[in-house]
């Protein structure tokens, strides 16, 4: 590697990884290739693998099968530090013995690089922190002692750049101001960026490809717009925002279209939108998709109408208002309405229809999930404080 | 006690007293008794230091228990009695030497149980504590038998042994603490910023140890400088200074011994007030800039 710079980013291919913890199996025969100088997120629940795949690609951890190449090159069995890779940790991970520039000098001066502390400042007003350059972390707030972490691994021009969840511990508005930030210096210095998420909207926001993780695999991988229109299993259709499924015998097959029977109704799917075109499969609409009607509406071609059903749920969140509709013989249905008028359209009780054009709905390869959606605070940095409070007690105890 | 654990007590510490305070409020016959408890405490703690350091500046002739006037011959002459600084000398080399060796090992140890599974990890655990439970008396006994057995000439360098056989304990004991509670993502980090696995423990690992390492070093010394009982079953006939002054005990301990006794003290007294001042100065710092 040597005291020189890579001058861009590199592919990142991981071909069949498998990693196995004693007793359970972290990652299942992974495939996957990141573009050189793009913005990749890995998103999913905690214990899905992401953060396992992240350490593997670092060199923390091992693979107990498979290879990892970066830029072309094998180096699966190569030491993290003769990967030309830098993290930005969860925990930042700042040396506290050492001053803000000493830590961004870090990686430089163990590469024998001569101007260390030239471009140690440099990368300090990247991130608008070179004023506090003289202080320890613990001098510094969450927000700059973040900034500070990206700035050490940045500083490096690594092929690859990981990100460990490294907006978790900050406040809703110094991450979006970070999520910018990072979008920005990631066009600026043309990295490629690994990011590794349980947050959806983070991850649609900022990055150009997001794959979607479950139990070890990858369940569906592609830019954000595709991943939320068309997603392609229950999970995706969950995860990524919220989905109303419904699952049904496919009754006809047509050129264009499938037909679901869901609650005696016939409804339709484009056949190029669906999975599966046959047997018992299950369909599903994003809720802002559908429209309310206080009485049934017209039977047109290419709109599914379902219905009658009463409205159990008003809620008003200012620039939509959502409804949970109950139609007898189906789950619960969301529908997000634009407040194109004042206030409620309908309410409380009020018997609805509700319809969707057929273009909007998607058929899924799977069937829909007993538990549609994860417990919020189910995410690794709640998990993270829960180990650290019971280790805390533990050593209180000792 | 790791450092830690000394500044968790620290913190601690104000509140009973505060309530203490509270309770005995102001003037009752409560707050009189425990006044007087206190001084009486603080007197019975006292009289030996203090005996010892007048005693320095007595102009003594064959023993050193009457009051016979004043003077800094006893100071300006410590070495004229030369078995005193011998033994004093010997006493520092013993603890410098135990010291150094028994950090070392028991870092080492203490990352070790800490880090990595071994064969025997929780065997060799218990087996480094056993040295703190069992009385002095025994294992004194016990290994300057051994060194009678194995034909070993006893003298300084049994002492040695001896002492760093009991510190490595305390060391462990120390030291994991720290251990224990150092972020595993630091390391990772280091490796991650390219830093080779040495680079990794000189410039990461090992600064962060190093409040727990002093610590534990400072404590050897102590023990080691401080030791009686083992020191006389396995030092033949090498003096330290404990021993010296327990046998000239008998016949009248020279001045001399009173002077470095209470050098000794003054060195640990301005020591620990050095620590505190830069402790609260780092402090105060850090609230300003913070």
């Amino acid at each position: 590697m040597g005291g020189s710079f890579d001058e861009s980013g590199a592919d990142l291919e991981l071909v069949g990884v498998t990693k196995r913890f004693p007793g359970f199996t972290a990652i299942e025969n992974l495939n996957l290739t990141i573009p050189a100088g793009s913005f990749f997120a890995l998103l999913g629940p905690s214990g899905c693998g992401k953060t396992t795949t992240l350490r593997l690609v670092a060199g923390l951890e091992e693979p107990t099968a498979g290879r990892i190449l970066i830029g072309g090159k094998d180096v699966t069995a190569t030491k993290p530090h003769q990967r030309p890779v830098n993290t930005v940790f969860q925990s930042y991970a700042l040396f506290p013995h050492m001053t803000v520039l000493a830590n961004v000098e870090f990686g430089l001066k163990r590469r024998g690089i001569s101007n260390a502390q030239a471009l140690a400042h440099e990368a300090l007003r990247l991130v608008e922190l070179d004023h506090v350059a003289g202080r320890k972390p613990s001098q510094l707030s969450g927000g700059q002692q973040q900034r500070v972490a990206l700035a050490r691994a940045v500083v490096n021009r690594p092929a690859l750049l990981l990100l460990d969840e490294p907006l978790g511990a900050l406040d809703l508005k110094l991450r979006r101001q970070m999520q910018l930030e990072l979008k920005a210096i990631q066009s600026e210095v043309g990295l490629t960026f690994l990011h590794v998420t349980h947050d959806q909207e983070e991850a649609m926001t900022m990055a150009d490809t997001v794959a979607v993780m479950n139990k070890g695999r990858i369940e569906q991988m592609g830019a954000p717009e595709e991943l939320y229109e068309l997603p392609r299993t229950s999970f995706v259709a969950n995860f990524l925002g919220q989905s109303n499924l419904f699952t049904g015998p496919v009754v006809e097959s047509a050129a264009d279209s499938i037909t679901v029977e869901v609650a005696g109704v016939g409804v339709k799917v484009p056949r190029e939108r669906a999975q599966r075109h046959a047997g018992e499969v299950t369909i599903g609409v994003r809720p802002e998709k559908l429209t309310l009607h206080t009485s049934k509406p017209d039977s047109v071609a290419g709109l599914n109408v379902l219905g009658p059903g009463t409205i159990t749920d008003v809620s008003f969140t200012g620039v939509s208002t959502q409804y949970l509709v109950q139609i007898p013989g189906l789950p619960a249905i969301t529908v997000f309405a634009q407040n194109m008028a004042f206030g409620p359209v309908a309410e409380q009780g009020a018997e609805v229809w509700v319809s969707w054009r057929v273009e909007h709905g998607f058929g899924l390869a799977d069937e829909a999930d007993p538990e549609p959606r994860f417990a919020d605070d189910d995410d690794t940095r709640s998990i993270a404080v829960q180990r650290r409070q019971s280790l805390e007690v533990e050593l209180d105890e000792a | 006690m790791t450092t830690q654990e000394a500044a968790a007590i620290a913190e601690t510490a104000p509140a009973p007293r505060r309530r203490g305070r509270a309770r005995s409020g102001r003037g009752g016959t409560g707050s009189w008794v425990v006044g007087a408890y206190s001084l009486i405490a603080l007197a019975i703690m006292m009289i030996p230091i203090v005996y010892t350091i007048v005693f320095s500046f007595n102009d003594a002739r064959r023993s050193n228990i009457v009051w016979r006037g004043f003077t800094l011959d006893n100071w300006l002459g410590i070495c004229d009695d030369d078995r005193v600084c011998e033994s004093f000398g010997n006493s520092i080399l013993v603890g410098v030497t135990a010291t150094i060796v028994a950090t070392v090992l028991g870092t080492m140890i203490a990352i070790a149980i800490v880090r990595y599974t071994f064969k025997m990890r929780t065997l060799i655990t218990v087996l480094l504590f056993l040295p703190m439970a069992t009385p002095e008396v025994v294992l004194g006994s016990g290994l300057g038998s051994q060194f009678v057995n194995m034909g070993v000439e006893r003298g300084l360098w049994t002492i040695i042994v001896a002492h760093i056989m009991f510190c490595i304990s305390f060391v462990v004991v120390t030291v994991r603490a720290r251990v224990a509670s150092l972020d595993p993502s630091l390391e990772e980090a280091g490796r991650d910023l390219y830093a080779s696995p040495g680079q990794v423990f000189w410039r990461v690992t090992l600064p962060l140890l190093m409040p727990g390492i002093l610590a534990a070093a400072l404590l050897c010394f102590a023990l080691s400088f401080d030791d009686f009982i083992i020191t006389n079953f396995v030092s033949g006939n090498a003096e330290t200074f404990p021993k010296f002054v327990y046998v000239a005990a008998s016949r009248g301990i020279p001045p001399q011994s009173n002077v470095i006794a209470s050098a000794v003290f003054f060195l640990a007294i301005i020591i620990v007030v050095a620590a505190q001042l830069s402790a609260g100065a780092r402090r105060r710092k850090l609230a300003k800039t913070g």
